[in-house]
C-alpha cells in the first residue's frame, strides 16, 4: 500500500510540472508583447523595456520557466497588473470561499445524487425509477449558470413564493444560508445528476452478482441483501465520480460566482480575464488545477484503500 | 410416503425475454427421500440449474414459477409466503452454487458471512455465531480457522472458498443442501476433495442432498437416485443401480455410451448426433426425437407422458408404452431393448 | 460451445468478429423509444438549423426600441428583448451557431483525440506513455477551466471558441479510444491478420478502426452535449461570439440585466439549450445501449 502511495505521489509530479508549463506558457500565446501589456499602452519604451528587463523577459524560455516554477514553489506568482498586489494575496483572500462553495456543492450532489440512486436502482423501471432517471438528464443536460439564474427569478426576485418561504439572497457569500442555499443548488445539481445515474448503474450491476444471489439463498431479507451486501459494493464506484465532481466544481464555480456575485478564485478569473490581468489568470488557472489534482490524488488513494479488499481478476 | 423429504411435481418455470416466454423447466417431477442423494443430471441449458433455483425461488426477476409442486416435508413451498421462504433457506434447506469465486461477498469477511444466516436463523449473539463460525470452518476442513475467520475472500483460493460456501451452507444445520455443479470450476484434484467432503457431512449429518451436476462420473460417486433432465424435462428418474445398469431412455442410453467404462467393453464411443434443441423452438413430440435413432412418427407427433414402473422408476419414452407402433425389440445406441407394446410385462429383464 | 475445427492445411480468412453487430444496431436503436425521441430530436433541430433562417420573416439583429422587453405573444412567440429584437428569430438564427460550434469543436476534438487513441493503444510503449501524460495533465484543468484558459488568450470569436472546445474535447476520445484499441489489439484476429503480412495503417483502418467505432459514435454524441453546454458557458461570459451574434449562452448573458422586468429575456434560450443538450444526451444514452456489447445477449 504504501508502495502504491508513493508511486501514485510520483506520478502526480509530471503531471503538476505539464500543468506548470500549459500555464507558464499561456503568457506566450497572448498576442502582443507581455512587458507592453503589463506597462500599458501609454508606457513609453523605456518603461516597457525596463519591465522586460525586470522580468527576465528577454531571457530564453525555459530558463524564464525554471525561474517561475522557483518562484511559485516560493509561494511568488507574480503581481497583479491591475492592483500591482501580490497573485499570491490576491488569491488568498478569495481561495476558501471558492472551496467552501464547491465542498457544500459536492455534500449536496452525493447526498441527493445517492439517494436518487438508490431509490431509482431498488424501484427501477417503476414510475419512480424514469421520474428520477428523467430529472436526472434534465439536469445532466442544463447549463448551470441558467439554473442558477432561474433560481434567483424564483427564490431572489420572484413574488409568487409561498409567504411561510423566506426571501433567499442571490448575492455574495457569508454565514447567512439564505446567501449560501441558492448558490450551492446550483452548482451542484448537475453533480447530483451524474453521481444518481452512476449510482443506479452501479446498483444495478452490483445486484446481478452472484454473492447477491447467494445472500438471499442465506434468507437475507431485500433490506439486508440491498442495503448491506448491494450498496457497500456498488458505492465504490461511486467515490470516484465524487471526487471527479468536486474538481469539476472548482472549475464550475466560475460561472456560480459569476451569476451570484461571490468574491471566489472564480470571479477573480473572470475578471481578471476581462481586465487582461494575466498574472492573476496564471495564478487561479494553476492553483484550481493543482488543488484538483491533489483531490484527485487522495480519491485514488482512497479507493484503493477501499478496494484492497476486493478481487482484482 | 414419510421417508420422502422433497417431492417436485410437474415443476414449471418460465422466463420472460424480450422475444417471449422461454420454458426453461417444462414439467419437471422428482423425488428425493430423507437422508438420501439425488443427481439432477443434463447438458447444460437442460433446466438442470434452473430446477435447483425454483426450489428455493431463487430466480432471476424475469423468472416465474408458473405450475406444478414442490412439496417439502409434505408442504407446498410454492405457497409460502417471502417471509416464510426466507425462513427456509439457507435453514431448512441450504445451497451452493458452481462459482465459489463470486458467490461470496467481496466487501465482508468470512466469518462475518458465515455468522449472518446463524445469527438470522438461530438468533445467537455476534460473538457466539462468530465462535460457531470458526468451528464451521475446521468442519469443512480449512486450516487455522481461527485466522480465516477475520480474511476476506480474495484472501482465499477457489477450493477453500468452496468449502467457506459449504460452510455457511451448514450453518444452520440443513436437513437438505443443493448443490449446483459445485465442483465444475475447481481443479480436478480439489473436486474430488470437496465431494469427499460434501459425502462425509451428508452421512454425519444425515442431509439429504441434491446434486446438480453435469459429470455422471460424480453421480456414480454420490448419488442414490438420478432425474436425468433434456430440455426442460425428466426423462428418466431411477435409482443410481438401474440407471447404470440398465438405462431406459434412449437419451440416457447414449450419454452412458459416450462415456468410456471400464466394467464393460465396448468397440467404440459413439456420440449421440445432433444439438439439443433451441428453447425458444422446441420440437413437437417427445423433445429428445430429432436425435433418437429409435423415433417413430408417434414420438415425432406426440410427448410422451413420465411412464412409471413398480419400482418407482420413471421414464418419459413411448418404448415403453402400450402405444408403441414400432418393432418389439428396439436397438438404441447398440443396446436391446424390448418395447412393452408388443406384450412382454416384464420390463428390462435379462 | 463453439466447437474449434481444426482442418488440417486450410487457412481460414481471418473474421473481424465485432462488425457483424453493426447490422443489428438500427433495430436495436429503433426499439429504444427514448432513443428515437432524442433522435428526432435533433432531426428537428438541424432542420430548423438549416432551413429556419430562411423562413423567420424578422430581422434577428434589428433593434426596434419601440417594442422592447414585450413578453411572449402571437407576434413575438417568445417576446422581444432590451432592443425589441423578435427573440424567436434570434434563437433560430442562434439555433446554426450551436450546431455549429457543437459539431466543429467536437470533429475537431474527435479527429485529434481518436488519432492519439488509436496509436497510442496500438504502439503502445513509450508513445503511449507520453500521449497519456500529456491527456492526464489536459485533464489536471477541471471542468471548464481549460477552454476558459484557452479562449482567454485567443480572445472571444466563434472560431476561437471551437478551438477551445474542441481542445477541452480531445483527452475524453483519447481515453476512450485507447482503451477500446487496447482491447481489441488483444484479439486473436488482428494477429491473423498481421501473420497475413498486412501493414500497421491497413491494420489500424482496415481492422482497428471499424472495431473501435461504437465507443467512438456514442462519445461523439454525448461529447456534442457538454460542448454545447461549454460553449454556451463561455459565451455567457462573454468569452464567446461578439454581440449581436445571436449566440444562446450570449442571449442569456444579455438577459440577464433585464430579469427582473422580463424573465423571458433568459428563460427561452435557456430552455433552447437545454433541449438542445437534451436530445443528444438521451440520442447518446440510446446508442450506448444499442451499442454495448454486454447488452447483445
Amino acid at each position: 500500500m504504501t508502495k502504491f502511495i508513493i508511486r501514485r505521489l510520483l506520478q502526480t509530479i509530471p503531471v503538476l510540472i505539464g500543468v506548470s508549463i500549459l500555464v507558464f506558457s499561456l503568457m506566450y500565446l497572448i498576442p502582443g508583447d507581455p512587458a507592453q501589456m503589463i506597462a500599458g499602452e501609454a508606457a513609453s519604451p523605456q518603461t516597457v523595456e525596463q519591465i522586460r528587463e525586470k522580468l527576465g523577459l528577454n531571457e530564453p524560455p525555459p530558463k524564464q520557466y525554471l525561474k517561475y516554477m522557483s518562484n511559485i514553489i516560493q509561494g511568488d506568482l507574480g503581481n497583479s497588473i491591475r492592483s500591482g498586489r501580490p497573485v499570491a494575496d490576491e488569491i488568498k483572500a478569495r481561495f476558501w470561499v471558492t472551496v467552501e462553495l464547491s465542498f457544500y456543492a459536492t455534500i449536496l450532489a452525493v447526498f441527493i445524487g445517492l439517494i436518487a440512486g438508490i431509490v431509482s436502482a431498488v424501484k427501477h423501471y417503476t414510475w419512480s425509477d424514469v421520474t428520477i432517471m428523467i430529472v436526472a438528464l434534465f439536469g445532466l443536460s442544463m447549463p448551470n449558470f441558467w439554473f442558477g439564474l432561474m433560481l434567483i427569478q424564483w427564490f431572489a426576485i420572484g413574488s409568487w413564493m409561498p409567504d411561510w418561504m423566506p426571501q433567499m439572497r442571490a448575492s455574495g457569500w457569508g454565514d447567512d444560508w439564505k446567501q449560501v442555499i441558492l448558490p450551492v443548488v446550483t452548482l451542484g445539481t448537475g453533480g447530483a445528476a451524474i453521481i444518481a445515474r452512476m449510482t443506479r448503474a452501479s446498483m444495478l450491476e452490483v445486484v446481478g452478482q452472484d454473492y447477491i444471489r447467494t445472500a438471499r439463498a442465506k434468507g437475507m431479507g431485500e433490506r439486508v441483501v440491498i442495503y448491506r451486501h448491494a450498496l457497500k459494493n456498488a458505492l465504490i464506484p461511486v467515490i470516484t465520480v465524487v471526487g471527479l465532481e468536486f474538481g469539476g466544481f472548482l472549475g464550475g464555480a466560475v460561472l456560480t460566482e459569476t451569476i451570484f456575485a461571490i468574491n471566489g478564485m472564480g470571479r477573480l478569473t473572470i475578471d481578471a480575464i476581462r481586465t487582461r490581468d494575466f498574472p492573476i489568470v496564471q495564478g487561479t488557472v494553476l492553483i484550481i488545477s493543482f488543488l484538483f489534482v491533489f483531490v484527485n490524488l487522495l480519491v485514488d488513494i482512497s479507493y484503493r484503500l477501499l478496494n484492497k479488499r476486493i478481487d482484482l481478476n | 410416503m414419510e421417508t420422502d423429504l422433497l417431492k417436485v411435481e410437474d415443476l414449471r418455470t418460465s422466463f420472460y425475454t424480450d422475444e417471449g416466454e422461454v420454458k426453461a423447466v417444462d414439467g419437471v417431477s422428482f423425488i428425493l427421500p430423507k437422508g438420501k442423494t439425488l443427481g439432477i443430471v443434463g447438458e447444460s441449458g437442460s433446466g438442470k440449474s434452473i430446477t435447483a433455483l425454483s426450489i428455493l425461488n431463487l430466480l432471476a426477476s424475469n423468472g416465474k414459477i408458473v405450475g406444478g409442486e414442490i412439496n417439502f416435508k409434505g408442504k407446498n413451498l410454492l405457497s409460502f409466503s417471502d417471509k416464510e421462504m426466507r425462513e427456509i433457506r439457507g435453514n431448512a434447506i441450504s445451497m451452493i452454487f458452481q462459482e465459489p469465486m463470486t458467490s461470496l461477498n467481496p466487501v465482508f469477511t468470512v466469518g462475518q458471512q458465515i455468522s449472518e444466516s446463524i445469527i438470522k436463523h438461530q438468533k445467537l449473539s455476534k460473538k457466539e455465531a462468530n465462535i460457531r463460525s470458526i468451528e464451521l470452518l475446521k468442519l469443512v476442513g480449512i486450516p487455522s480457522p481461527d485466522k480465516r475467520v477475520k480474511q476476506y475472500p480474495y484472501e482465499l483460493s477457489g477450493g477453500m472458498r468452496q468449502r467457506v460456501m459449504i460452510a455457511i451452507a451448514l450453518a444452520c444445520n440443513p436437513e437438505m443442501l443443493i448443490a449446483d455443479e459445485p465442483t465444475t470450476a475447481l481443479d480436478v484434484t480439489i473436486q474430488a476433495q470437496i465431494l469427499g467432503l460434501i459425502r462425509g457431512l451428508q452421512t454425519r449429518f444425515g442431509m439429504s442432498v441434491i446434486m446438480i451436476t453435469h459429470d455422471l462420473g460424480v453421480v456414480a460417486e454420490t448419488c442414490d437416485f438420478v432425474a436425468v433432465m433434456y430440455a426442460g424435462q425428466v426423462v428418466e428418474y431411477s435409482d443410481i443401480f438401474t440407471l447404470f445398469e440398465e438405462p431406459k431412455h434412449p437419451y440416457t442410453i447414449g450419454l452412458m455410451n459416450s462415456l468410456p467404462r471400464h466394467d464393460v467393453e465396448i468397440e467404440k464411443l459413439e456420440p449421440i448426433r445432433g444439438n439439443v434443441p433451441n428453447p425458444k423452438e422446441m420440437p413437437t413430440g417427445c423433445r429428445f426425437s430429432p436425435r433418437c435413432p429409435a423415433a417413430t412418427d408417434l414420438c415425432r407427433r406426440e410427448m410422451p407422458e413420465l411412464l412409471k414402473d413398480d419400482d418407482g422408476n420413471d421414464v418419459r419414452c413411448w418404448i415403453y408404452s402400450e402405444k408403441w407402433e414400432g418393432e418389439a425389440e428396439v436397438t438404441v445406441y447398440g443396446e436391446k431393448r424390448i418395447a412393452k407394446g408388443h406384450g412382454s410385462e416384464t420390463i428390462l429383464s435379462d | 460451445m463453439v466447437q474449434q475445427s481444426p482442418v488440417a492445411g486450410t487457412i481460414r480468412k481471418p473474421v473481424n468478429p465485432r462488425v457483424e453487430s453493426y447490422k443489428n444496431l438500427w433495430r436495436r436503436l429503433r426499439k429504444n423509444k427514448a432513443a428515437v425521441v432524442g433522435g428526432l430530436l435533433i432531426l428537428v433541430f438541424l432542420v430548423a438549423g438549416i432551413i429556419g433562417p430562411y423562413l423567420t420573416t424578422q430581422d434577428p439583429n434589428l433593434p426596434q426600441i419601440s417594442i422592447k422587453l414585450q413578453g411572449p405573444s402571437a407576434e413575438h412567440w417568445f417576446g422581444t428583448d432590451n432592443y425589441g429584437r423578435d427573440i424567436f428569430t434570434r434563437i433560430i438564427h442562434g439555433m446554426g451557431i450551436t450546431m455549429t460550434v457543437g459539431f466543429f469543436s467536437v470533429a475537431l476534438g474527435g479527429i485529434i483525440g481518436v488519432f492519439l487513441g488509436i496509436v497510442s493503444g496500438y504502439y503502445g510503449g513509450k508513445l503511449d506513455t507520453v500521449i497519456m501524460r500529456i491527456m492526464d495533465i489536459l485533464l489536471a484543468f477541471p471542468g471548464i477551466l481549460l477552454a476558459l484558459a484557452i479562449v482567454s488568450v485567443l480572445g472571444g470569436s466563434l472560431t476561437n471558441l471551437i478551438i477551445a472546445v474542441g481542445v477541452f474535447s480531445v483527452p475524453a476520445f483519447a481515453r476512450i479510444v485507447r482503451g477500446s484499441t487496447l482491447s481489441v489489439r488483444r484479439l486473436e484476429y488482428i494477429d491473423a491478420v498481421k501473420a497475413l503480412g498486412a501493414s500497421d495503417a491497413r491494420i489500424i483502418f482496415k481492422h482497428i478502426l471499424p472495431n473501435v467505432m461504437s465507443p467512438i459514435i456514442v462519445q461523439l454524441t454525448l461529447r456534442i452535449a457538454t460542448a454545447v453546454l461549454t460553449a454556451s458557458g463561455l459565451s455567457f461570459l462573454g468569452l464567446g461570439a461578439p454581440p449581436p451574434t445571436p449566440e444562446w449562452g450570449a442571449m442569456l448573458s444579455e438577459g440577464r440585466a433585464y430579469m427582473q422586468q422580463a424573465p423571458h429575456l433568459v428563460l427561452f434560450p435557456g430552455l433552447m439549450i437545454v433541449l438542445f443538450v437534451l436530445a443528444f444526451n438521451i440520442f447518446g444514452d440510446g446508442l450506448r445501449d444499442a451499442l454495448d456489447p454486454k447488452m447483445n445477449k
